[in-house]
């Protein structure tokens, strides 16, 4: 249903249609598949490169200016490029990585090229917001590098983390949409070929309602359990 | 002096900004016996926090020595440095407690440290808290409590190990004047009770007065004058030491605001 034939509310009323979700639901699970997969990637390179710049940093615990310089240039590099370049450019190394350039294991690729170095600023950020006076005195009570980055560091700036790991997971999110142009598959797929190519704005309708809940999801999860968090340490 | 404790001697320390090199410390000789309680006043940028700083190493100084007993504290590595810092206790202006953890788990986190098994650290938990007066606050966060009850945790925290001794930097500045008085007493008791070296700094003579055996003057990065409390408050030698004691009578004069007109 073309926007250009009917009326904005027939074309919203078709996109909840049978015949409209029969199409959307498979590209959901693929989607989903994408930005769990990516995800999971994202949160664990993201928090080892975030602490790796921490603890190198001049104020940081163990500074190390070469690897401190090189990491946060690398990172940078990634950071400057807009997603759809970076999509286009990790499509030579999925090929090399996964044999195909192509599909949600491709994709997951460059979503992970694109979000690791974001969300590993967001760690950084978060771990710097941490007051130095409570490192001061784990170091003070003779504690070590790596026990007060786990047992402080960490701990104590868990629900920032949340909120950026949170924030990492909207930007997989809407990445993964955008990869779906590029032959990913999933939900910015048919948002693509049907709502732009072929003009079956309901499909397109469908794509848009299913991306506003799945953000609304993870926001609203990720923020109930930060905010718990702070509950019981009686912070808020 | 018949028992020199902690030997402090001819520490300096600069700081090196991207604007300037500031010393912070010219040069600090301080000898402190074992089982007293002794304080540091100096103005804001005396370089009170950098000298106490420098005693457990939280700053390297440049040059000089910091002794512990029988131990070169500036001669040690990082493993042994760790390992004695464990028997240096530490209390904060700003009380530093682990918002993450409980009150017991605070307490508890040195003697994670030093390998105490949980039996033992248990109970070591509940010592102290009985010590400090906050066993019914075991499990409270230190976002429950309120800074005199804080700073009892951070006192708590930092005698978990049985420390010999106890720095104290500004300790009761956040603190009214009533939690200040109980914190005070607190140190005292546990001075006696458990014979513990304190160095207390602070910019309030009155709890130097009320807490202190010996106490030294600081200014700019020297002691201009040391010895025991009660001779300085009446004998000041240097002008800063004077300024000070000034500043304190003139507070607990008969002098009311309605006086000025
Ligand atoms: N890490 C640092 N880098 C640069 N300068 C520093 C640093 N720490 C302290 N200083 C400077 O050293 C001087 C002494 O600081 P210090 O904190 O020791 O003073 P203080 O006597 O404790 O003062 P206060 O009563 O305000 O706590 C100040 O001029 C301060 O600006
Ligand atoms: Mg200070």
């Amino acid at each position: 249903m073309s926007l250009y034939k009917y009326s904005f509310w027939e074309v919203l009323r078709h996109s909840f249609s049978a015949e409209v979700w029969e199409q959307v639901v498979p590209a959901i699970s693929e989607t989903m598949y994408m930005v769990g997969v990516s995800s999971v990637f994202v949160l664990v390179f993201g928090i080892l490169l975030g602490l790796i710049l921490v603890m190198t940093s001049k104020e940081g615990l163990m500074p190390c200016k070469i690897i401190h310089t090189i990491l946060g240039a690398v990172i940078n590099c990634f950071r400057s490029l807009p997603q759809v370049i970076i999509i286009i450019v990790m499509l030579p190394v999925a090929r090399a990585l996964v044999g195909k350039s192509y599909g949600s294991n491709a994709c997951i690729i460059s979503l992970v090229a694109s979000c690791v170095p974001l969300f590993a600023r967001l760690v950084e950020s978060s771990l710097l917001e941490l007051d130095k006076g409570k490192i001061e005195a784990a170091k003070a009570m003779g504690s070590g590098n790596f026990r007060i980055l786990f047992t402080i560091m960490v701990p104590e700036t868990l629900p920032s983390l949340i909120r950026a790991f949170t924030n990492a997971v909207v930007i997989v999110i809407s990445m993964t949409a955008l990869a779906g142009s590029f032959g990913a598959g999933g939900i910015g797929y048919i948002a693509v070929t049907y709502g732009y190519t072929r003009f079956q704005h309901d499909l397109l309708f469908a794509t848009i309602i299913v991306l506003i809940v799945i953000v609304q999801a993870v926001q609203l999860v990720g923020d109930t359990i930060s905010k718990l968090i702070l509950k019981k340490r009686h912070l808020i | 002096m018949e028992d020199k404790f902690i030997e402090v001697k001819q520490l300096y320390k600069t700081f090196h900004t991207k604007k300037q090199d500031i010393e912070v410390l010219k040069g600090i000789d301080l000898s402190v016996e074992k089982g007293e309680i002794y304080g540091i006043v100096g103005f804001s940028g005396a370089g009170k926090s950098t000298l106490v700083r420098c005693i457990n190493r939280l700053e390297e100084p440049d040059s000089g020595s910091v002794k512990i007993g029988d131990k070169e504290i500036t001669a040690l590595g990082k493993a042994q440095l760790n390992e004695q810092r464990r028997k240096i206790g530490m209390i904060f202006q700003q009380f530093n407690l682990f918002d993450s953890m409980t009150v017991a788990q605070n307490i508890a986190y040195p003697l994670k440290l030093t390998g105490t098994s949980s039996k033992e650290a248990d109970a070591r938990v509940e010592e102290m808290l009985a010590l400090v007066g906050l066993t019914e606050k075991k499990n409270a966060y230190p976002g429950e409590l309120s800074g005199g009850q804080k700073q009892r945790v951070g006192i708590a925290r930092a005698l978990a190990n049985r420390p010999d001794v106890l720095l104290s930097d500004e300790a009761t500045s956040a603190l009214d004047p009533q939690t200040t008085l109980s914190v005070l007493d607190l140190l005292k008791e546990i001075n006696k009770k458990l014979g513990l070296t304190i160095i207390l700094i602070t910019h309030e003579l009155e709890v130097i007065k009320y807490t202190c055996h010996r106490m030294a003057v600081m200014e700019d990065g020297k002691i201009l004058e040391k010895g025991p409390v009660r001779d300085i408050f009446q004998n000041p030698e240097c002008a800063t030491a004077r300024n000070f004691i000034g500043v304190y009578n003139k507070f607990r004069s008969d002098y009311w605001q309605e006086d000025a007109e």
